[in-house]
């Protein structure tokens, strides 16, 4: 996984408690997110309950930091540099909010192969954003 | 609960300014008030409820009661954005009903144009929100959420750009005949889709007006509404319902609306077929599309269709929306288009609407809000009006 200069500034997240963990995890290069095991069911934005069946027995997983476009919009206007905006469907089952990059000027159609990259945003931490999948 | 112990709109005003650099936003506040009990034929001692959401400046509602002198022995001030003032109507006819209050006033005003908002930029909230630290770093901002429900109705429906460049035609047609509205000019498909795209697939044409200005509305006990001059417009079925994105099985081309309407369509016994007018919330085009799937005007996946080639326009078809020109090309004052909703409704059951936009006969209405951001969070408010 890469690591890319960014091409805008990124709002730092306000982390707190029970975000932590996520961006500890970011900040070392990996991409987790929570699933219950009482009902076996992922969400996100991670949880300490899990908003399906209000269980406390929430974990971290790791995700292999691949997905699919769910759906994504590049903003042109009214903003010093456009972003893509967009869901992205983990290989995992969860879906979560982040820009793709390295797609040029067009929105990346629903569906497009993802994969993961971490980004430093304002003040130094690492939020997970998508770009095209590498070769291997 | 029988309809003629339903609670009524006895007033409604939508102040005529779309530009206020000159005015604060509590003598907004208090000028569209003003309007509306003149329009009832009521006085300020005469209101003993009062509502206001999040455009109201202060404290929940302590500043404007002050300002405004009033003796409530009801207040609330429930935010959910611009479909606030819907739920609030509702809210209003349910303390009606339990007996805490008989006349309620509800405002709405602020000056986003004189300070120069837009749906490009992020709103301002709460930093605590659980969602910040996941939302806050990729910039979502009004547009591009709406943009991404736009981008997967697209996908999974085969809806077109050109259908939805038929919303704005649409209200532009109605828009040319109210002198008030911000923009005034009749719009084609060809030229909506020529103005420049913002977030893909939104163009600027599909976006609402950032207008300054405001509205308000009363609603009273049954029994004092017909004490009062004006027509009696009643509340016959309402609903609210909050949605957001369940990240374990994504799915935003179906908004809160569902559920709402479907509470008030089983409030009011009618169906959608049963109603002339709707004032449909249209902070973009595809707002006014994926609501009337989820109200059932159409089915789900239809809404392209439905839309398309004027079948909206006043005097074309079975159903006319937004005919004083909606959020699109009229007014959306304090980025809130709710409450304009709500006053068209009236006007229409009235009888006031501009004549050639007046929807003949128009005895049932509804009216339709969407607050917050459709891609992730928002809150669906839908009211349903019976003209006696």
């Amino acid at each position: 996984m890469s690591t890319e200069t960014p091409v805008r500034t990124i709002p730092a997240p306000l982390v707190n408690p029970e975000a932590q963990p996520f961006f500890q995890a970011a900040a070392e290069g990996r991409l987790i997110y929570k699933s219950c095991e009482a009902c076996g069911r992922p969400h996100h934005p991670p949880r300490s309950i899990c908003p399906h069946c209000h269980s406390d027995r929430t974990q971290w997983k790791a995700s292999a930091g691949r997905g699919e476009v769910y759906s994504a919009s590049m903003l042109r206007r009214g903003v010093p540099v456009p972003y893509c905006v967009a869901y992205v469907t983990l290989d995992e089952g969860v879906t979560m909010m982040s820009d793709l990059m390295d797609f040029g000027d067009a929105t990346p159609p629903v569906g497009t192969r993802v994969q993961v990259r971490f980004v430093a945003a304002e003040g130094g931490a690492k939020v997970p954003m998508f770009g095209p999948v590498e070769a291997l | 609960m029988n309809r003629r112990d339903a609670a009524c709109i006895v007033g409604a005003y939508e102040h005529p300014t779309r530009h206020a650099p000159d005015k604060s936003v509590a003598q907004l506040h208090a000028e569209v008030a003003r309007g509306a009990l003149h329009d009832a034929g009521l006085q300020a001692g005469d209101i003993d409820g009062y509502f206001c959401a999040g455009d109201a400046p202060g404290l929940g509602p302590l500043s404007m009661v002050d300002y405004l002198g009033l003796k409530p022995r009801y207040v609330e001030s429930t935010d959910t954005g611009g479909s606030s003032y819907l739920i609030h109507v509702r809210h209003a006819a349910q303390a009606i009903e339990a007996g805490h209050c008989n006349i309620a006033l509800i405002t709405l005003a602020g000056r986003p144009r004189s300070e120069g908002s837009s749906g490009t930029q992020a709103r301002a909230y709460n930093l605590l929100a659980p969602e910040a630290p996941f939302e806050a770093p990729y910039g979502l901002v009004p547009i591009n959420s709406y943009a991404m429900a736009a981008q997967r109705h697209m996908h999974e429906f085969g809806t077109t750009a050109e259908q939805l460049a038929w919303i704005k035609v649409t209200a532009s047609h109605h828009a040319q005949h109210n002198p008030h509205a911000m923009l005034r000019d009749v719009v084609t498909v060809q030229e909506v889709l020529a103005s420049p795209l913002i977030a893909d697939p939104l163009h600027r044409m599909e976006c609402c007006v950032v207008s300054d200005g405001g509205g308000a509305v009363i609603v009273a006990r049954p029994e004092i509404a017909r004490s009062l001059k004006r027509p009696l417009v009643r509340l016959v079925g309402g609903g609210e319902a909050v949605g957001y994105v369940n990240s374990a099985h994504m799915d935003i081309t179906t908004s809160a609306a569902k559920r709402s309407g479907a509470a008030a369509f089983a409030q009011a016994g009618v169906t959608p077929d049963d109603i002339r007018y709707a004032s449909i919330y249209d902070s973009f085009t595809i707002t006014v599309l994926i609501q009337l799937e989820d109200l059932g005007f159409c089915d789900k996946g239809q809404g392209g269709r439905f839309v398309a080639d004027g079948k909206l326009i006043s005097g074309q078809g079975r159903l006319a929306i937004n005919t004083d020109g909606g959020g699109l090309c009229n007014n959306h004052p304090a980025n809130r288009g709710g409450m304009t909703k709500i006053i068209e409704a009236v006007r229409q059951l009235r009888g006031e609407a501009s004549a050639a936009v007046q929807v003949k006969d128009c005895a049932l209405a509804l009216a339709q809000g969407t607050g917050g951001m459709l891609g992730s969070r928002h809150a669906s408010a839908t009211l349903i009006m019976e003209r006696e």
